[in-house]
């Protein structure tokens, strides 16, 4: 692929054409603040945050948007930049409830980070906030628009990434805000509640609804708080408390995309899933399944030891006396009626690796082809 | 249209436009209609589009044989029979009522359309533009055949660019250099669109030009479609103007009919067609990109650039986007030669440009003047001057994108660039003219509760950042401004021009930014001293009556909503400060101007 050359900062760099700014200074070290960025999605250019200044350039540039052209000298920071990206976050912040300790999202907020980094606490302008209802119609998603900052990420990764478009912008000016088609519950347009608008949004304005476990949750909440209080990443923090880490990363067993999920527990019970973003095959998208479908885990009806039918009725039993059940009268049946008499069925909830074991099981052990999946879940 | 052609003694022309038609000239229509069948005058009955004379509608220009006419202003239904009888059945001018005659230009406000030249507007209140065989009878489709069957499309462009036009929707780019990037975009589909969203307060040119000569701009997008290589053209035109849309539909129809919209069109090898999109009256779609989503179905919001249309405009396609005043500047480019047209204007800055005459100017219309034309000539020799003999203050050109200029810039000539150098844009030609009753913070206040409104809320300094500027400007009309707010408008209003993604945003803060520059002592004076010297912030006056000059004529009492006024009939009458809400209804009411604000 053809390479360019630029100047970011004075640091001479390289990349391939078609590079946006913002790719190539990451790529490079250099860090550009953006809001309405996610690598996920098409560029959109609307927060302002990235702009940078072009030599020779009419106007300052979206790192986001604008492609690198060969020899271009760019800034990304300078007195002007700076006091721009300053008003602009305040701009936001004067619109946005700055009650993080109440939030959520507090610690992994990306506006958080960016009032944080520009020293403010509140904003010089003040004037009409909004004051909009929340909106928690549904078991999965809840949406709190008062700490929206109109990036567009909900709106976009519903459309490009699922192909759904449950939202768009209504109304203009200040009044506009993302929206479904005539303000109608999640539930009454074609959301799969997938999430993806939660794994997306930088605010607290859209999160997913924890459905049990309020106690954990809330204990999780702390947790991440402190982080943002005391500016420690969560590792840190974790060997601060003395607590062994709370998210797990592993691959969502679903199905055989093999998203990466990071599963964040407390208290051994797991309360909530996420995933990371441009990690694995899954890029940071996960669905219905991936995301919300973890309440089994710790359901009281799950079976957690092997039960035996006797008179009718099932009884608990040890593995030992189970497995021994299992093997001699799978032995007899063979013997009697001869090894296809015998069917093996797996679960698409195992590991690609045990669905291999349970077909050679099949195959090696017990002499049957006749094995079957429910790879449709 | 000059004669009367049919052998009709006269020839009777109703304007017949949206401002026509808002002043009455619906029942005028009616009124003739009936009249001419009853009275049996030998008269041939048309409609125009307007004639620009918005100050004098509903307007008749009656034509006599020779071609002569009269033009008369003020006509309503009770007054066409006398009119009929004097002019048609006696052949004599009603004098009161003139506004122009043919022979005359100087006669009453005949000076309105005499210090005009007009290119743009040649045919406006002259044809009847729902035939296209008016047009054509004044060698409408004429440029188009001529390069249709002997240009090539380059011949073409380097004509439009040796006339030097540039774009008239606003930002001035240069319309050939455009047409030379879309026809050297590499691709076989491409698109031309006419940017018809018209949505400045006070610009009325477009709608003006598309309900008066639709040909034209129809003329102009197939030379343009001819040259850029586009065989689809789109007119995207705001649903808030239904006669224009109607007009643009029959124009459309007719087209197809003579074969001048089509396949193989004036029998070359070329094909263009085009279709209306009526916008939903989003000013935001006025900007390209954003016109561009809507087209495509989508919400009007903008796009950065880079990539410009040229390259990757409507459906990903090389598209170019031209304003309604360029396209119909083309045809009689094309016509006439591009050197005729650069002949017209300044160095920099060539050709006509048409100008909507609004605000607190004697006579409100369209005035289509050479570029280089001072300030002073279209407001004063043109727009007559100020309304009520009143001193002039200041003229917002260029809409809310535009700024303010005071009358020590009346001298500046119509220039891009002298225009642009003393803080306002020439932009789509809106022209609001204010007097020293016009609050200056007031005026900046309107026209940025405008922008906000309009605001598509993509980008945060324009959704939010022109809120707060927006909610500053208020506190200073309501008295309660800081003395740090100046500067804090300043700041802000510059960090927006820098960092907004559309020109909406870009240019939202001029207003504010050039009435401080010119006015600041109005701001210091609301802020300092709790005072608006022009009379019009509500919460910075008080309303009292000159006893000397009031007349007791009651007018006021009427019209006041707290009943705050009293007073003997024939007696000079009294506020009471305290119930006056300060609504002004009774200032505009006093036919004596006794109210005085202070």
């Amino acid at each position: 692929m053809e390479q360019i050359k630029v100047e970011i900062d004075g640091l001479a760099c390289e990349a391939p054409k078609g590079s946006t700014i913002l790719d190539i200074a990451r790529a490079n070290g250099i860090d550009i603040p953006t809001l309405c960025y996610d690598p996920r999605l098409s560029p959109y250019g609307a927060c302002r945050l990235c702009l940078v200044e072009v030599e020779g350039a009419r106007a300052l540039l979206p790192a986001c948007c604008a492609k690198a052209d060969d020899g271009m000298v760019i800034q990304t920071t300078n007195e002007k930049l700076e006091r721009i990206r300053k008003t602009l976050v305040e701009l936001l912040v004067s619109d946005h409830p700055m009650e993080c300790q109440g939030c959520s999202k507090s610690g992994r907020c990306e506006l958080q980070r960016l009032a944080d980094k520009y020293g403010i606490t509140e904003s010089s302008f003040t004037g009409e906030v909004h004051e909009y209802d929340l909106h928690r119609e549904n078991p999965f998603v809840m949406r709190d628009y008062n700490k929206c900052i109109m990036c567009g990420r909900c709106i976009r990764i519903c459309r490009e990434v699922q192909g759904v478009g449950v939202y768009d912008f209504v109304n203009r000016g200040f009044k506009a805000v993302p929206g479904t088609p005539y303000d109608r519950p999640m539930q009454e347009t074609p959301c799969e509640f997938c999430g993806q608008c939660i794994s997306t949004c930088p605010t607290g304005a859209i999160k997913a609804r924890p459905y049990e476990d309020f106690g954990r949750v809330a204990a999780l909440d702390m947790l991440r708080n402190a982080c943002a209080y005391f500016k420690m990443p969560e590792e840190d923090m974790m060997k601060a408390l003395g607590l062994e880490s709370w998210v797990t990363r592993t691959t969502c067993a679903y199905c055989g995309c093999g998203c990466q999920l990071d599963i964040h527990v407390i208290d051994n019970k797991i309360v909530e899933i996420t995933s990371p973003v441009m990690v694995g095959s899954g890029q940071g998208n996960l669905c219905v399944k991936g995301r919300f479908g973890y309440d089994f885990v710790s359901s009281s009806e799950r079976l957690t030891r092997p039960l035996i039918k006797k008179k009718g009725k099932f009884e608990e039993a040890e593995w030992d006396e189970a497995l021994s059940l299992v093997a001699k009268k799978l032995g007899d049946t063979k013997k009697k009626s001869g090894p296809d008499s015998i069917g093996v069925l797996s679960s698409a909830r195992a590991t690609n690796e045990d669905n291999y074991l349970i077909q050679k099981f099949a195959r090696a052990v017990i002499g049957t082809n006749n094995v079957d999946h429910c790879a449709r879940l | 249209m000059s004669g009367n052609g049919n052998g009709h003694a006269y020839k009777v022309v109703l304007g017949y436009g949206t401002c026509g038609i808002a002043a009455g000239a619906t029942a005028v229509k009616e009124a003739l209609e009936q009249e001419v069948e009853s009275g049996g005058y030998d008269v041939d009955l048309d409609i125009a589009g307007c004639m620009g004379l918005c100050f004098k509608e509903p307007v008749v220009e009656i034509f006599d044989r020779d071609g002569c006419s009269v033009v008369y202003g003020d006509i309503t239904a009770k007054k066409v029979p006398q009119l009929l009888e004097e002019h048609v059945g006696k052949g004599q001018v009603i004098e009161d009522w003139v506004v122009k005659k043919s022979e005359d230009p100087n006669a009453c406000d005949g000076d309105f359309l005499a210090n005009q030249l007009r290119v743009v507007l040649r045919n406006c209140g002259k044809i009847n533009p729902e035939s296209i065989e008016e047009y054509i009878e004044i060698g409408g489709y004429e440029a188009a055949r001529k390069a249709l069957t002997s240009m090539t499309p380059e011949e073409v462009i380097d004509e439009v660019s040796t006339s030097g036009i540039r774009g008239r929707g606003g930002a001035g780019f240069p319309t050939g250099t455009k047409w030379g990037f879309a026809r050297k975009s590499p691709g076989d589909e491409k698109y031309l669109i006419c940017n018809a969203d018209e949505g400045d307060p006070g610009a009325f040119m477009d709608r003006s030009v598309l309900e008066g000569d639709p040909h034209t701009v129809l003329e102009g997008m197939i030379l343009a479609g001819f040259a850029i290589g586009a065989r689809q053209g789109y007119i995207y035109c705001r649903a808030e103007y239904p006669l224009a849309l109607k007009r643009l539909d029959i124009a459309i129809e007719e087209c197809h009919q003579k074969g001048f919209l089509g396949e193989n069109i004036f029998g070359s090898d070329w094909s263009f067609d085009v279709k209306v999109k009526k916008g939903a009256g989003a000013f935001v779609c006025g900007e390209e990109t954003a016109m561009m989503a809507s087209i495509e179905g989508q919400r009007g919001m903008p796009k950065p650039r880079p990539p410009f249309p040229a390259n990757s405009g409507l459906w990903g396609k090389p598209t170019n986007i031209n304003n309604v005043e360029t396209f119909a500047a083309i045809p009689w480019i094309i016509a006439e030669g591009g050197e005729k047209y650069a002949d017209i204007g300044t160095e920099k800055s060539k050709g006509t440009k048409v100008f909507c005459l609004a605000g607190k100017v004697r006579r409100t219309g369209l005035a289509e003047v050479p570029m280089g034309y001072t300030l002073r000539q279209v407001i004063f020799d043109v727009g007559g001057g100020i309304a009520g003999g009143r001193e002039f203050k200041a003229v917002q050109m260029g809409g809310p994108s535009g700024g303010c200029l005071p009358a020590e810039k009346l001298d500046t000539q119509v220039d891009y660039d002298q225009i642009t150098a003393a803080g306002a844009i020439i932009g789509s030609g809106g022209m609001i003219v204010a007097d020293n009753r016009t609050c200056m913070v007031d005026l900046a206040r309107y026209f940025l509760s405008f922008t906000q409104d309009e605001s598509c809320g993509k980008c945060t300094p324009c959704r939010i950042g022109t809120k707060r500027m927006l909610e500053i400007l208020e506190r200073i009309c309501e008295g309660k401004g800081e003395p740090e707010d100046i500067e804090k408008l300043q700041i802000l209003a510059g960090d927006i021009k820098d960092a907004s993604l559309c020109a909406l945003g870009g240019t939202a803060p001029n207003p504010v930014l050039t009435t401080l520059r010119y006015f600041k002592d109005e701001y210091e004076d609301h802020i300092l001293n709790h005072k608006c010297a022009a009379g019009s912030c509500p919460a910075l006056i008080t309303l009292y009556i000159d006893a000397e000059t009031c007349t007791g004529c009651a007018a006021c009492v009427k019209v006041c909503p707290t009943d705050a006024i009293t007073g003997e009939k024939k007696e000079p009458h009294v506020i009471d400060a305290e119930a006056c809400i300060r609504c002004k209804m009774c200032l505009s009411r006093c036919p004596s101007e006794s109210i005085i604000a202070e």
